[in-house]
């Protein structure tokens, strides 16, 4: 079993870090009856002996004592961090794994990625150094951040860059979460676009979210709980963007919901890495069979059910339908329409009762609606795990590497070439050692590129007009 | 002489545990509708040959169970000793922590070196333990990377170290609509290094296994378990011990041998496609009769036409007439030519079944007599509660459809150069991958013009 390790930066990043780690800590309770620490929990957890001192070695087998989580908190500023660790989590974090400052990045990318990244190098490596030690087999780094700040983006970024070299066979899966249209960051699009040209190069696969649809998402369910239609009620517990029955008993916050969508995102993604199931699918998975080329690297995501209806029985229609909305616009984690664009490629992680002849009907039935690269007409890679996640009986997690992410890239650049072709707010990043101007010119160049690929899979849809010839054999 | 069976990957494990629990079961289960001697002798020949004795007297299977990751092997290590009758040696398997990530390089070129050592010492320590090591056994899929990519160096050290063994791939072909995006890669580095290596490749496919549970066995929500057992019952109505034609009153003391021996006459030619009739729910099987000719009749077939089970078999299909000598190109569209085939049948009567309309020397290629080219092995004792139940192990045109269409896939695939990195990053180049694309072409050439 494999080791992976969480960096969460940032606000967005360590708010949403909290309530990834308060719902596996959910999940895993909800599994684990017996109280022993198990393969499955060390996958994110350590388990110490706190008698021994602060930071005891690990045990390995046996009942859990006190579960640490492998996870770095870094934030230039301290609200955040210091809020978690006085809430109900702060038994799983110790202080060992932080790195604090105390004014921020002012929203400025240059800040976090060159003057705090240069600052705390030594720090962050010496810390992720510790936790990787802490480790049996470490197979990926998570990374949590948004892209619009200063923090989160450049110095969630600078990280990034540090475990490439520090750790290079260790996988990089980032999730990132993107600004909005009418973000109030004002120059959220320098940021993100500064922070693209890192993602490109150096993460193994990004995993954008857009609080756009988040708040769709949240609104959809409040919907359908407040209109009391169906006259069943719903599963509290089983809402994906609900914190019933997880250790927070304080009153949610207003992101709260949105990020146990992110959240449970990224305990589905693990699941068959710490589950068993008939057909495993493992991390180095996703990223062998999902990037057909290093820079496609982003992956479009969508979870459903949203919510379990109290009552038991689930008809074969009704997984049928969590197949169907799997596909559908209203469940992406980024406003895109995959079902309208080209897939590259395309991964079902089924979680619970559901067997392969479930999974190869909806297969067959969904896929004459669903336009694939001429390369990869069948490019599916499913996997079957057979626990499902708390209040679930089943779920679905689809990863789409599809064209419909090239919007949101192109509508990224424009909101950033209005900016940049004034020079407005240059000067804050310019004034910042290591920065030149080459560096914006070299992103944005670098996020057109990327445009461009998506755009020629587009228009070529992905393969020459006639099938290849293939080798000729002499008889 | 005994057989080692190697488990690969998930699919090879999950698997190999229903097998080896189908045998138990067969032995174990009903007494055979034979004579008590013969149930005896049938019972010492199955146990000596997949089994041997601990102190405790609980049999323990020779296998050798190899995963990348540890999952699979607990889970299937815990459910053998569960069922009470047989088990797994604790010492005799190998797993790491990380997987192969479906990355047949990954399985070939770094986990095979890396861990050669210590999975060929387990190999050679089951090996040892038989008084006479009839060859052995691997059972792996053709899709992911541990099975497929370290199944395949794994064969290349058996081939190295054994030169004188049997050695038989049983290979795993995945969903024709994906399991895994890189299938098609994985399958064809795979099956052009088994080539190589291996005596005879005998392949089960994913979907039709999938086809006979839904219609056959009429299983509404079929799972891997469900379909692992159909294989498995399918391998042991084959690898159950048998009196082969010569071998008079004793059971066959060298079931590889023999199956290669009438099957596989030329090294060019090694794929093998196995059918079994009768496949009904268990629960059906008391109200359920069969009529030796009937079975004989369809199995024919099934031959002809390869259909894969006997529902829709299309009887149109008939072999050319005889005496002309038709080159291939004439011979009918759908009509399944065959190298050589053999029938193994269990159960009630066997000895006064007639087999004459397998000799038809129409249903063959010319370069063999056709008492070559055919062989049947009757065996009284019925096999996994089966009153009469007929296996066919065919070398014939079989597999040319599925092997056409997986290359031509990853053909596709390969000429706009997508993935192609991921393989590389481990040492597998471009020339490796056209090196295979070019085997498997010769095999499906050679197949073609039967």
């Amino acid at each position: 079993m494999t080791q992976s390790v969480v960096v969460q930066v940032g606000q967005c990043g360590n708010q949403v870090g909290c309530r990834f780690w308060d719902l596996a800590l959910r999940e895993h309770a909800a599994v684990n009856k017996k109280g022993i620490y198990d393969e499955a929990l060390s996958s994110f957890f350590r388990n110490v002996d706190i008698r021994s001192g602060g930071d005891g070695p690990g045990i390995y087998k046996g009942k859990i004592c006190s579960l640490k989580a492998r996870a770095l908190l870094i934030d230039m500023e301290e609200g955040v961090v210091n809020e978690i660790l006085q809430g109900p989590l702060r038994d799983v974090f110790d202080s060992k794994q932080l790195i604090t400052d105390v004014s921020g990045s002012g929203n400025n990318w240059a800040v976090g990625h060159k003057l705090y990244g240069c600052q705390y190098r030594e720090n962050i490596v010496e810390k992720l150094r510790k936790t990787a030690e802490h480790c049996d087999c470490l197979q990926c780094f998570f990374i949590i951040h948004s892209m619009g700040g200063g923090t989160g983006s450049g110095l969630g970024t600078f990280v990034l860059n540090l475990l490439e070299d520090e750790f290079p066979e260790v996988y990089r899966f980032v999730t990132s979460v993107y600004p909005s249209g009418e973000d109030d960051v004002i120059t959220s699009p320098y940021n993100s676009v500064l922070a693209m040209k890192e993602l490109n190069e150096h993460a193994d696969c990004v995993l954008p979210v857009e609080n756009e649809s988040l708040f769709d998402i949240v609104n959809k369910i409040n919907q359908m709980i407040n209109s009391g239609k169906l006259g069943s009620t719903v599963k509290q517990n089983s809402l994906v963007t609900s914190s019933a029955g997880s250790v927070k008993t304080l009153q949610e916050k207003p992101f709260d919901a949105m990020n146990n969508i992110v959240a449970n995102l990224l305990l589905n993604l693990t699941s068959s890495a710490r589950f068993e199931g008939s057909l495993n699918m493992d991390l180095n998975e996703i990223s062998m069979n999902l990037v057909p080329f290093p820079r496609l690297h982003y992956l479009v995501s969508s979870l459903t059910p949203l919510y379990t209806l109290a009552d038991v029985n689930v008809p074969s229609r009704r997984l049928d339908q969590m197949f169907s909305d799997a596909f559908s616009r209203d469940h992406q984690l980024i406003q895109a329409d995959p079902k309208h664009s080209l897939y590259l490629a395309c991964a079902l992680l089924v979680r619970g009762n559901v067997q392969v002849s479930d999974l190869r009907r909806n297969i067959e039935r969904l896929k004459p609606s669903l336009h694939f690269v001429s390369w990869n007409q069948e490019g599916w890679k499913t996997g079957l795990c057979s626990v499902p996640p708390v209040g679930h009986s089943h779920s679905l997690l689809a990863l789409a590497n599809n064209t419909c992410v090239k919007p949101t890239f192109t509508e990224l650049k424009e909101r950033f070439m209005k900016l940049y072709k004034k020079k407005a707010h240059l000067h804050h990043y310019l004034q910042i050692d290591g920065m030149e101007p080459s560096c914006f010119s070299e992103a944005v160049s670098s996020l057109s590129d990327l445009i461009e690929e998506y755009n020629e899979l587009d228009a070529t849809k992905g393969g020459p007009r006639t099938d290849p010839s293939r080798l000729k054999i002499a008889v | 002489m005994s057989i080692v069976t190697v488990q690969l990957g998930q699919c090879g494990n999950q698997i190999g545990h229903e097998v080896f629990q189908s045998l138990c079961s067969d032995i174990h289960g009903t007494h055979g509708l034979c004579s008590r001697k013969e149930n005896q002798s049938y019972q010492d020949a199955c146990k000596e040959r997949f089994f041997w004795e601990e102190e405790s007297g609980v049999p323990v299977a020779r296998a050798v169970l190899v995963d990348m990751e540890p999952k699979v092997i607990s889970q299937t290590l815990s459910m053998a000793a569960r069922s009470g009758c047989w088990k797994y040696s604790h010492q005799s398997h190998f797993c790491q922590k990380q997987g192969s990530g479906n990355n047949w390089a990954n399985g070939y070129s770094v986990h095979g070196p890396r861990h050669k050592e210590s999975i060929m010492n387990l190999v050679q320590k089951e090996a040892e333990k038989c008084d006479r090591l009839g060859g052995f056994v691997t059972i792996m899929s053709m899709a992911g990377g541990t099975g497929s990519g370290l199944g395949a160096f794994v064969t290349r050290c058996l081939r190295d170290a054994f030169p004188a063994s049997f050695i038989l791939n049983h290979v795993i072909w995945p969903y024709g609509t994906g399991e895994v995006i890189v299938q098609n890669y994985n399958s064809v580095l795979t099956l052009a290094h088994l080539y190589r290596s291996a005596d005879a490749l005998l392949v089960h496919e994913n979907d039709a296994i999938h086809r006979i549970c839904a219609q056959l066995m009429n299983i509404k929500h079929i799972s891997f378990r469900d379909v692992n057992q159909v294989i498995a019952h399918q391998l042991g109505s084959v690898f159950q011990p048998a009196h082969t034609a010569e071998g008079g009153p004793n059971y066959s003391r060298n079931p590889l041998g023999d199956l290669m021996e009438t099957l596989v006459p030329h090294p060019e030619f090694k794929m093998l496609g196995l059918r079994n009739i009768p496949q009904i729910p268990e629960n059906s099987l008391p109200y359920s009769t069969f009529s030796w000719p009937g079975l004989i009749k369809h199995l024919r077939q099934m031959l002809i036409a390869n259909a894969q089970m006997e529902e829709g078999i299309d009887w149109q299909v008939r072999p050319p007439p005889p005496g002309s000598s038709t080159p291939s190109t004439r011979k009918p569209l759908h009509f399944n030519t065959s190298i050589a085939n053999l029938v193994i049948l269990r159960g009630k009567d066997v000895h006064s079944v007639d087999l004459g309309s397998f000799q038809d020397p129409s249903l063959y290629t010319s370069w063999l007599n056709p008492q070559d080219a055919f062989n049947a092995w009757r065996t009284p004792r019925a096999f996994n509660k089966y009153e009469k139940s007929a296996s066919l192990v065919s070398n014939s045109q079989f597999l040319l459809k599925p092997l056409d269409s997986v290359v031509g896939k990853a053909w596709n695939m390969f000429a706009s150069k997508a993935y192609v990195h991921q393989y590389t990053k481990f040492g597998i180049e471009e020339e490796d991958f056209l090196d295979s694309f070019t085997t498997l072409e010769q095999v499906i050439s050679s197949y073609t013009t039967l």
